[in-house]
């Protein structure tokens, strides 16, 4: 139950994009269709799936207060955690490159639909601020974590998806010139974060 | 200093500016402007990483093989971003609360890549450094008008100097605006910004 609690949360709640304005940039350039979101969107949950659980536990047994003493009690006041903002961005720019590979090794398919889009999340903030806020609300197993992960992914995925579909109706709207395009879409955006701020006191 | 180089600063703080026009760096802008201090403080940490940032990559953008360059790239950001967020915990320690998991947003903050790539790559240490500067003000003066804005209209105080307050504006029946220090508040305005500098631009050609 505590996992689907942290997993609502995630999506609705705590919205990477509405509450956080996390991956704004590639939110913005590839909102265009519907199609490509889409691709986008699946490929920043598979990345914060895979990436935001191996950095907790980089967090826990390397780098956190007192992570070190299970290599030697002497180590236990070792506290390395001011490296985890360049541990972070190492792995996820690692395991980004892995899964590259791999996917177009055992999957072209996939490779095909996710390809361009993977080299765009090593520095995607959606990714990196998972991470972030992983190590800052402090959860207390892998499995929440998994769970956080998850969620934000599919609330980045809505949203973007959201977003798109609007921009494809909108093309015939008339819309003041200078709002055309980038104006507009923030203007929505925000307008689709006031609809997400009713799901705030919803208590879990 | 030539006129070249001086655009490399004038221009992204109006026609070229990296949050209006090139529309990067979006995510932190947003979300510490509630108030106009840690509006300012994220504004100088991003003008120091991206100055620097460009400054050094542009030293080494020789040695740089291009298949492992982003590598490189984060590299030297996060390093420049983990001695600008010690700095900010040591100095103003409140602040940096505050600005919570943003400081270490600056890594992936567009901005410093795009500039990287764009920039830094392909010119000389000096020009790259000013281009740097350039983009972190043209950066920082959104941020500010941002922060100004939503700072005085939603808690009716600057810098935390309750002005509105000073001036009598409650005991005329003023209200301050909760809303307008809400997250999805702040796209709006961004949007209207955005407006405001097109209809000028539309008009002037």
């Amino acid at each position: 139950m505590e996992y689907f609690n942290i997993f609502i949360k995630s999506v609705f709640i705590d919205n990477m994009i509405f509450a956080f304005f996390l991956g704004m940039c590639s939110y913005l350039a590839v909102s265009k269709t519907v199609k490509t979101s889409l691709g986008l969107g699946v490929a920043v949950t598979f990345v914060l799936l895979i990436t935001v659980p191996v950095n907790y536990l980089i967090d826990k047994y390397l780098l956190g207060e007192g992570a070190l003493t299970w290599i030697s009690p002497s180590l236990a006041d070792v506290d390395l955690s001011f490296l985890s903002l360049i541990m972070f961005i190492a792995v996820i720019a690692a395991i980004v490159q892995i899964v590259e590979m791999i996917v177009e090794k055992f999957s072209p398919a996939l490779y095909n639909a996710l390809g361009i889009f993977l080299p765009l999340i090593a520095v995607n903030c959606a990714v990196l601020g998972g991470s972030l806020f992983m190590q800052q609300r402090e959860y207390s197993n892998i499995g929440e974590v998994s769970c956080f992960a998850l969620g934000s992914g599919i609330g980045w995925l809505i949203a973007i998806v959201g977003i798109a579909a609007i921009r494809e109706r909108l093309k015939y709207s008339a819309i003041p010139p200078a709002l055309k395009g980038v104006g507009i879409t923030f203007i929505i955006t925000g307008l689709m974060g006031i609809a997400f701020m009713s799901f705030m006191g919803i208590k879990l | 200093m030539n006129s070249t180089r001086r655009k490399l600063i004038t221009n992204p703080l109006g026609k070229d500016n990296p949050i209006t026009v090139q529309v990067l760096g979006i995510c932190s802008c947003l979300a510490v402007t509630a108030q106009l201090k840690p509006a300012v403080v994220m504004a100088l940490s991003v003008t120091v990483v991206v100055a620097l940032s460009n400054l050094i990559i542009s030293l080494i953008r020789k040695s740089i093989p291009p298949r492992i360059r982003i590598i490189v790239q984060l590299v030297v950001v996060s390093s420049l971003v983990i001695l600008v967020n010690q700095i900010l915990m040591a100095f103003v320690y409140d602040v940096s609360k505050q600005l919570s998991v943003y400081v270490g947003l600056i890594i992936t903050n567009c901005i410093v890549m795009g500039r990287l790539e764009a920039f830094a790559m392909s010119n000389k240490p000096w020009d790259s450094l000013l281009d740097g500067i350039g983009n972190g003000l043209g950066y920082g003066i959104i941020l500010v008008i941002l922060g100004f804005v939503r700072e005085l209209f939603g808690r009716g105080s600057l810098w935390g100097y309750p002005v509105f307050e000073k001036i009598g504006l409650y005991n005329i029946g003023y209200e301050n605006n909760g809303f307008i220090i809400m997250a999805p508040m702040a796209l709006i305005l961004v949007g209207i910004i955005i407006w405001i500098q097109r209809s000028k631009e539309q008009k002037s050609q």
